[in-house]
């Protein structure tokens, strides 16, 4: 405390004039171990060589073994030096992050990629279906297409040709709704989804854009 | 992108399928991995020492030296190793660089030889990270300066062309250039002393004739003092004009503190030559003669240590200030205090407040003279603590000027903090620009055309002679210039603009482009969608006004494929006629063909529209219009086209 007592106490030299520790202890970081590698190949559709390089590029910028929420952002946010990627970033650890534990473990990681890369193409739109939907309830409604979208258009920034107005991504979703609410009640369902995807050429080529990415 | 992320590429990528279902435009070829190899380990021998490591590490900064294919030079065939003859220890520390993303910088190591490795391998030193980074600088200035001093010595070799007055300041300046400085500088120290010495002993009292009383002995032998007086003065003023016309800038000389000293020593004699025998200011005289003591400040330019004290006194000027504020209000405080304390004793000194300011000040100075004296009781009291303050509030604020004294003194050698903040500036523009390399370099990439191969995608008949006659110098450039990595990385980024389809301009253009709608107050034409739907309803505006340079792929992407210059419409009516080309910078200025291609306005009123056209795509005049144009980003230059 401050000022000082007076007289001082003689063992005011002894210990240190700090706030006294309010026994605020510091968590060490916990470390998380991931399943086997056994069960990984089993669980996803990636070699032992894959599995291997995948974690080494993990645990290099997640050395505990966990990513959370912050960290996910700041990752991401540096593929988009242009724009501010952390609200799309929060949507994509949701979708994640699986069984809501607020940080995403090697596994989660892997099973996601699996998916994305070397899963059937339902399997990738059910992905990006429960990517959409922000609540999982099982529907797409406007106001969550709409804060995806807007996180979407956020990562592009200000200086972009044409500008970014403020409709766009409210036009977007407009139009998204057009084409994939077939029975016009206001929300998509998975399977009004998957078989409008189906019938659309452009996101069936696209969807196989990414096969060999590792 | 920093290092540790380049590991996350592939799941970004995968995670861009999130974006396609949403998206309304074909995506962009993946790059593909010409040689795709499993990641393998490569053996480094480093004078002898095998450092190990993933050859993904090595890529994640391809513009170095072990992360480009420089490292293949020194490749040995026979052990399978690259072999760098450099010194081990501080490859260490460049090795971790790769794993870490962060630059470290040991103490114990030589900072030329360490920045001599970093130079070899093609780090820049300002990645070096801040946990380092002001050690690294500090070593460096430090052996700079040393550099530098042992440069200075040797740079005192006179010049040869320089001119006599350039050789007099010189000379005047550093005493140690030549023996005629030195002869010159030990002269004026000699005559300044003598001077001073004089001012002194002329008021002595000297031995007296005894039918008189003491005289000074400046009275006595006045003609001896006069003339050393005069010879002294003669010294000054000709050393004081000969620095007036060896001064390379006259005025700022005549500014400095040093030469207002020289003026102010030998003014009072030249008045004091102009008024003799004047009984009406001879007063005044005898208090200009005051003045002459100024002379022992010439001194400072012969001592290095009464500059600094200037110097100080000078930089203390605040804490002075307080200690000057605070003494006032305690002498002010106390001197009332003490008056009126005294005011009930019979012949007290302290007859005003004024006057108890002089008992106030010596008491807190604890000089204690003892002329003036309490006498009561309170008196007492409130002088005890009046003394005691005293000893406080003086000795405040005067340690702070000894160490301020202390650190200017010691820091004397070292550079101006401005030096240091400049440095620090320049550190920060290279890390900016380094980093920012990744954002540019994806515009840049898109401006050099190496988006050519988006074109197979579209089924536009857009083989023209610039795809295939260039096609394959883009590849060649393409892989020497942007890694694997960047090119994955521009795909991304590219896939991102196709969904949203808005593309990334930098920060001038977008700024230009602002700048230029936001000059035109007339709404602008949108001139693409219009073919379809007929001419004049589209031909004017359909935009609100909004300040922005309107793209003929801005609006309504959902209908028809993005066009990326203007159109004829259907009937054949140009839209953009008469045009005037404005490039917005001259690089962009091979222009567009559109000028030669005569048409009337059809629009309602005259207006500026502004169209961004890629070039050198030629116009597409055929009926078939708008279909079939590039569905592609703009891919080359583009240019802004005023049409009046």
């Amino acid at each position: 405390s401050f000022p000082p007592s007076f007289p001082p106490h003689p063992c005011f030299l002894c210990f240190p004039l700090t706030d006294s520790c309010d026994g605020d202890l510091e968590l060490s970081m916990v470390r998380h171990q991931p399943e086997g590698l056994d069960q990984l190949q089993a669980q996803t559709q990636f070699t032992r060589k894959e599995l291997q390089s995948l974690y080494r590029g993990f645990k290099n910028e997640c050395p505990s073994g966990l990513v959370d929420e912050e960290t996910f952002k700041t990752i991401y946010s540096q593929f988009f030096p242009q724009g501010d990627a952390t609200t799309y970033a929060h949507f994509l650890f949701n979708a994640f992050d699986m069984d809501r534990s607020g940080s995403i473990r090697f596994e989660d990681f892997v099973i996601g990629l699996s998916v994305l890369l070397r899963g059937s193409v339902t399997e990738k739109l059910r992905w990006a279906f429960n990517l959409y939907d922000i609540n999982k309830d099982g529907y797409i409604t406007k106001e969550e297409m709409m804060a995806i979208m807007t996180s979407i258009y956020d990562m592009m920034g200000r200086y972009t040709l044409p500008s970014v107005r403020d409709d766009s991504p409210y036009e977007h979703v407009e139009k998204f709704f057009q084409k994939m609410d077939r029975n016009r009640d206001g929300v998509v369902t998975i399977d009004e989804f998957i078989e409008t995807c189906q019938k659309d050429e452009n996101i069936m080529a696209s969807m196989q854009l990414f096969e060999n990415v590792i | 992108m920093a290092a540790g992320v380049a590991a996350w590429l592939p799941f970004a990528r995968a995670a861009a399928i999130g974006w396609m279902p949403v998206a309304n435009l074909p995506m962009p070829v993946a790059p593909t991995e010409k040689n795709k190899r499993q990641d393998e380990l490569i053996i480094l021998n480093v004078s002898g020492r095998r450092f190990e490591t993933w050859r993904n590490t090595l890529d994640r900064f391809p513009d170095t030296l072990l992360g480009s294919s420089e490292k293949e030079f020194f490749y040995n065939e026979e052990t399978k190793e690259y072999f760098f003859d450099r010194d081990p220890d501080v490859f260490r520390n460049v090795l971790n660089f790769y794993r870490t993303g962060k630059l470290h910088y040991p103490r114990y190591e030589c900072i030329s030889s360490y920045e001599e490795e970093l130079a070899f391998f093609g780090i820049i030193s300002e990645i070096i990270g801040d946990c380092c980074y002001e050690e690294f600088k500090d070593r460096k200035r430090e052996n700079a300066e040393r550099l530098m001093d042992d440069q200075e010595d040797n740079k005192d070799a006179k010049l040869p062309n320089m001119t006599f007055r350039e050789t007099m300041w010189r000379a005047f300046e550093n005493p140690h250039t030549s023996t005629m400085a030195l002869v010159f500088y030990y002269v004026t120290g000699f005559f300044i002393a003598v001077s001073v010495i004089t001012n002194v002993v002329e008021t002595v009292p000297c031995g007296s004739s005894p039918n008189q009383k003491e005289v000074p002995c400046g009275v006595r032998y006045t003609v001896a003092f006069f003339c050393m007086d005069t010879a002294c003065v003669m010294i000054f003023t000709v050393e004081y004009l000969m620095r007036l016309f060896a001064a390379p800038s006259r005025y700022r000389f005549m500014r400095s503190v040093m030469s207002i000293i020289d003026v102010v020593a030998i003014l009072p004699y030249y008045i004091g030559l102009v008024m003799t025998d004047n009984e009406d200011v001879s007063g005044a005289f005898v208090t200009l003669r005051v003045f002459r003591v100024f002379r022992i400040f010439k001194f400072s330019r012969h001592s290095q240590g009464l500059r600094i004290l200037g110097y100080t006194l000078k930089s203390c000027a605040s804490e002075l200030g307080f200690l000057l504020f605070s003494l006032t209000m305690a002498i002010i405080i106390f001197a009332t205090v003490m008056f009126y304390a005294e005011k009930g004793s019979s012949s007290s000194k302290f007859t005003s407040i004024p006057a108890s300011f002089w008992y106030t000040i010596v008491t807190m100075t604890t000089l204690g003279y003892g002329d003036m004296v309490p006498k009561t009781i309170a008196g007492k009291i409130f002088g005890s603590i009046c003394s005691l303050s005293g000893v406080l509030v003086i000795a405040l604020p005067v340690p702070v000027i000894v160490s301020n004294f202390s650190r200017i003194y010691h820091q004397n050698q070292r550079a101006d903090k401005r030096r240091a903040q400049k440095v620090q500036k320049a550190r920060l523009a290279r890390i900016r620009i380094s980093k920012e390399g990744s954002s540019n370099a994806f515009l840049h990439s898109k401006r050099n055309g190496l988006f050519n191969e988006a074109l197979e995608f579209t089924q536009l008949p857009y083989k023209m002679n610039l795809s295939n006659q260039s096609s394959t110098e883009e590849e060649q450039r393409l892989t020497k210039s942007t890694s694997l990595l960047e090119s994955q990385h521009h795909h991304l980024l590219h896939c991102l603009e196709k969904t949203t389809n808005h593309e990334f301009v930098d920060e001038q253009y977008y700024q230009q482009s602002y700048l230029e709608a936001g000059l035109q107050n007339y709404p602008s034409r949108s001139p693409s969608l219009s073919s379809q739907d007929g001419v004049t309803g589209t031909c004017c505006t359909r935009r609100s006004k909004k300040h922005h340079t309107p793209l003929p792929n801005a609006s309504g992407p959902a209908h028809m494929q993005p066009l990326t210059h203007a159109h004829t419409h259907q009937q054949g009516l140009q839209e953009l006629s008469t045009i005037h080309i404005q490039p917005l910078t001259t690089s962009r200025s091979s222009l567009n063909m559109r000028v030669d291609e005569p048409a009337s306005m059809n629009c309602q009123s005259s207006q500026i529209t502004t169209a961004i056209i890629s070039i050198p795509t030629p116009p597409v005049t055929t009926p078939e219009g708008d279909a079939h144009l590039p569905a592609g980003p703009i891919h080359q230059n583009v240019v802004k086209v005023s049409a009046l």
